[in-house]
């Protein structure tokens, strides 16, 4: 019987032990937070259901409850290598397999410096905005109510002055998704999306984006915000140019919230490093995106879910599930 | 006293005068009014003093050659010295030998006109002067060796880049390199015969006879060929890069009467054209070329395009590829303005200004009544870095200091980026209305946190109020005891800015404010040596990648001693630094506004 190493707690690797385990393996799956779904448990709703996060997490959590999988939290990985019979060492362990599911974490707006994160108050991160939706209460920087709330898109994506060219791929349906939310909870606040181009490609994105417009209230403006400054009463000034009216744009708000895009983890960029299997922008890499994306360079190690490139919660449980199908199938 | 072979010699030298003068004449007419002005107000003067004193030390001593590096210094000084030298001696070794007076020629010939034969009387001393004559040529033949030495390797004259010349250039050196081992073969000829010369000489002669040579033949050829390489020489020079010989004297000079370049060529630039050696000094520093590795654009390829007129549309595109960063014209041992003159090549000055639509806003923006405060001018960059300026607005509220922001809400370029793009007219209408705010407002002091701004209001603009960097202002408050620092256990390397450090010149008051908050680090390349951060207003043809490519290299230099934080004080190498990787990047507005403590 094999037995099988997971690096990282997020759907991807939860699904892959499952699946593992269901087949009658033994599945040692390592953590380095205390807790699993770290990236799950942080949100309020999930695209494109509202369906509640925690809710979700707790039905993910319920897949490790299994005799076969041995959860180890607060462990990173010191030490990650190929043994000379062909197996893998993970922290002095051996195993026959090895799936990286090390995951994302978000862009530091602070890197926007022009965007004023970290400097003014009224401008949050979408994830500090989760934080809001989750505690119901949404507050400018004086602990007021917002009268205007502004979000943009495509921060530290799509952007080739931070070095990220890619899409990240959900921040568009994010936003509507949050700005939904945000009218629930404020139903008198003007509410704003900019955007360079909204991609709802998913199923029931399009959809949630036209109730967004025609149920909701929500204003969407064609536009990037060149900079972001704070006026003496701790609100936000924009500077922006609406693009489908060839306008300049000069907007005050109380809130400003940056999507911020999706990059390799720590975890991603080191273990994919050492073990060369680093592709664009520190993201690991398989040996095809089409027809052979969990195995790598390395026989013996796989990859799953957003380590490898932006992806739904989604994409990441199908992909995780797909990577223990092939690692069984290499038995 | 006359041989055929003089000739060629001749004519070299009477075409290289009669040239050179039309040459110098033409330019000089094409000085501009108010540089001819200039120069009738101050050619009286005692200028011309320091003038020849620095045409000296530069035209023949070389001393920011040797400066740049000892050995390459030592080249050009032997090529340039060695040979002058040769010349004033032997002038004056024909004159003691003919007191009666001679042909100018026997002086360049002496050793063949006279031979100390019999029939001829010995002058005083003759003999010590042939002496220091061989040692004279000894000292011009060892620069040529390291000359031909570098042409094979130049690292170890400290150049990793030498230039590409054209082909009348390198003509022109082959006829240059042949003249000193020709002068000594024929003098080694002739030695041979009459048993005349100095040390080095009279042992070629021997050496020459002991290998059975016929001397009598040899001699008359070797002293044709030493003629014709001179007349070849002298004759090109006014069409190559020799022309720099005489042309750095003038420049020197009309440099010491007050002239410089202005926004178009004149003659002025016409001197420094033909003043640059081509040296190829500037090619190294240039970042354009190291690491990006494009080493066709530096200051000596723009001037030698510019001088061959036919190539104008390159040199366009030539002056376009540059970040303006000012490392070549540090560096260059003429000291010629590349800034302006690549300048003068980008002018876009025919570009008619929109009027209708882009420059409306600046009715819109209105002055303050700000008298008695100080104006704080943030700069568009400063807006992309909100950190500094906010920084900058607690460091006033800390020092007591009443400021009106001025650009705060409504910001009018200083115009210094359109300028290094060429658009001078347009330029000229933003800092016209920046200037009339700046007057309406009252203030009594300009501060700015943004080097170009502060190269702008300082060179481009006529304010008649102090401009200051915020370095310099935050290093008088500290010094005046009006804000406190706390000092930080922080390891600090500092970035010098171009726009503040070669622009400027101001390379202490930044240090001195690091040194008030932190440990200052130093690191390899520093001040005058510094490397550019990639990005500057002035260069629009490299791509991001490249950018990148260069930033990396200043950053590297940065983190090299594992400092904690890199400091700069400009906010657009701050901008460009962050993204070169882990290490936190900070204004020093930045860095004390953390730092500042109540006042004990």
């Amino acid at each position: 019987m094999n037995k099988f190493a997971i690096i990282g707690t997020g759907p991807a690797g939860i699904e892959a032990a499952a699946t593992l385990a269901a087949h009658h393996n033994e599945v040692d799956i390592y953590e380095q937070e205390n807790a699993p779904l770290g990236n799950i448990r942080d949100k309020a709703f999930l695209f494109p259901n509202f369906a509640d996060a925690d809710e979700v997490a707790g039905r993910l959590l319920a897949r490790l409850d299994h005799p076969l999988i041995h959860l180890y939290t607060d462990k990173g990985i010191d030490q990650l290598e190929e043994t000379p019979d062909g197996g893998w060492s993970v922290n002095g362990n051996t195993y026959s397999r090895v799936l990286l599911a090390t995951g994302y974490r978000t862009f530091d707006a602070g890197r926007k410096e022009e965007l004023g994160y970290g400097i003014y108050r009224g401008i949050r991160s979408s994830l500090e905005m989760e934080q809001m939706l989750r505690e119901q209460k949404i507050t400018n920087a004086n602990g007021d109510k917002p009268q205007r709330i502004v979000f943009l898109q495509c921060v530290g994506s799509r952007d080739e002055k931070t070095g990220n060219l890619y899409c990240s791929k959900l921040c568009c349906v994010t936003a509507v998704k949050q700005a939904i939310e945000t009218r629930k909870l404020l139903p008198d606040a003007e509410i704003f999306i900019f955007y360079m181009d909204l991609r709802m490609w998913g199923q029931h994105y399009e959809e949630l984006y036209r109730q967004a417009q025609q149920e909701y209230g929500i204003r969407f403006v064609r536009g990037r915000i060149s900079e972001a400054g704070g006026t003496y009463d701790g609100r936000v000034q924009i500077k922006s140019e609406d693009t489908l009216m060839g306008l300049p744009l000069k907007i005050t708000t109380d809130l400003l919230v940056l999507m911020v895009g999706m990059e390799p983890s720590e975890g991603t960029r080191r273990l994919a490093g050492q073990c060369h299997i680093c592709g664009d922008y520190g993201f690991a890499q398989s040996i095809d995106p089409h027809t052979d994306d969990n195995r790598t360079a390395h026989r013996g190690l796989y990859v799953a879910g957003a380590c490898k490139r932006p992806m739904t919660l989604t994409d990441a449980i199908a992909d995780g599930r797909s990577a223990a199908v092939v690692m069984l199938a290499e038995g | 006293m006359f041989s055929l072979f003089v000739i060629p010699f001749c004519i070299g030298v009477v075409l290289l005068f009669a040239i050179s003068a039309m040459k110098y004449v033409r330019w000089i007419r094409q000085f501009d009014k108010r540089q001819q002005v200039v120069i009738r107000h101050n050619i009286w003067s005692w200028r011309f003093l320091p003038a020849i004193w620095e045409a000296f030390r530069e035209g023949l001593l070389h001393w920011r050659i040797t400066r740049h590096h000892f050995l390459l210094g030592y080249m050009h000084r032997s090529l340039a010295f060695g040979w002058f030298l040769l010349i004033v001696v032997g002038a004056v070794q024909a004159i003691l030998a003919c007191p009666d007076g001679h042909p100018f020629y026997v002086a360049i010939f002496f050793n063949f006109f006279e031979p100390r034969s019999e029939h001829i009387v010995a002058f005083a001393r003759s003999q010590t002067y042939a002496h220091v004559m061989d040692a004279l040529l000894l000292y011009v033949l060892s620069g040529l060796t390291l000359a031909a030495f570098k042409k094979v390797w130049s690292r170890p004259l400290g150049m990793r880049q030498t230039t590409r010349h054209n082909l009348v250039d390198r003509v022109a050196k082959f006829c240059l390199w042949c003249i000193f081992p020709l002068r000594l073969l024929a003098e080694g000829a002739t030695s041979a015969i009459y048993h005349n010369g100095g040390f080095l000489v009279t042992s070629l002669g021997s050496l020459m006879n002991a290998m059975g040579l016929d001397n009598e033949i040899f001699e008359y050829h070797l002293w044709v060929l030493y003629s014709l390489a001179l007349g070849a020489f002298f004759t090109l020079m006014p069409f190559t890069r020799y022309m720099h010989i005489f042309t750095e004297v003038f420049l020197i000079y009309f440099r010491r009467l007050g002239l410089h370049d202005t926004a178009r060529k004149d003659g002025y630039t016409l001197f420094e054209l033909s003043a640059c050696s081509r040296c190829g000094i500037c090619i190294d520093g240039c970042p354009i070329s190291n690491p990006l590795g494009i080493n066709n654009i530096q200051g000596v390829y723009l001037l030698q395009n510019i001088r061959n007129k036919d190539l104008w549309k390159q040199s366009v595109n030539i002056a376009e590829n540059c970040l303006v960063c000012g490392r070549c014209s540090t560096d260059c041992p003429v000291q010629i303005d590349l800034e302006t003159i690549r300048r003068q090549v980008r002018s876009k000055d025919k570009a008619p200004i929109d009027k209708a639509s882009g420059y409306q806003y600046l009715k819109s923006v209105h002055a303050f009544n700000a008298v008695g405060r100080v104006g704080y001018f943030g700069g568009c960059m400063s807006h992309l870095t909100p950190g500094i300026t906010e920084a900058m607005e607690a460091i006033f509220r800390a020092a007591g200091q009443d400021y009106w922001y001025m650009d705060k809400e409504r910001t009018i370029c200083c115009g210094r980026p359109l300028l290094q793009q060429g658009f001078l007219q347009q330029a000229e209408e933003l800092r016209h209305r920046n200037s009339e705010l700046i007057a309406r407002s009252g203030v009594t002091m300009l501060i700015t946190s943004c080097p170009i701004c502060y190269q702008s209001f300082t060179k481009e603009y006529h304010l008649n109020i102090p401009v200051m960097h915020h370095s310099e202002y935050i290093a008088r408050m500290l010094q005046e005891g009006r804000i406190h620092a706390e000092r930080s256990a922080l390891r600090v390397t500092y970035h010098d800015p171009c726009e503040l450090g070669r622009g400027c010149g101001i390379y202490t008051p930044p240090r001195e404010v690091i040194q008030a908050a932190a440990t200052l680090v130093p690191t390899r390349h520093e001040q005058e040596q510094s490397l550019c951060c990639g990005i500057n207003l002035g260069n629009t043809v490299i791509s991001n990648g490249q950018q990148g490519m260069i930033r990396d290299r200043a950053y590297q230099n940065l983190t090299e001693p594992k400092p904690d934080m890199v400091a700069t004080a400009c906010p657009m190498c701050k901008k460009a630094l962050a993204r070169g990787g882990e290490t936190p990047v900070r204004d020093i507005a930045e860095i004390i506004a953390a730092q500042l403590t109540p006042a004990q």
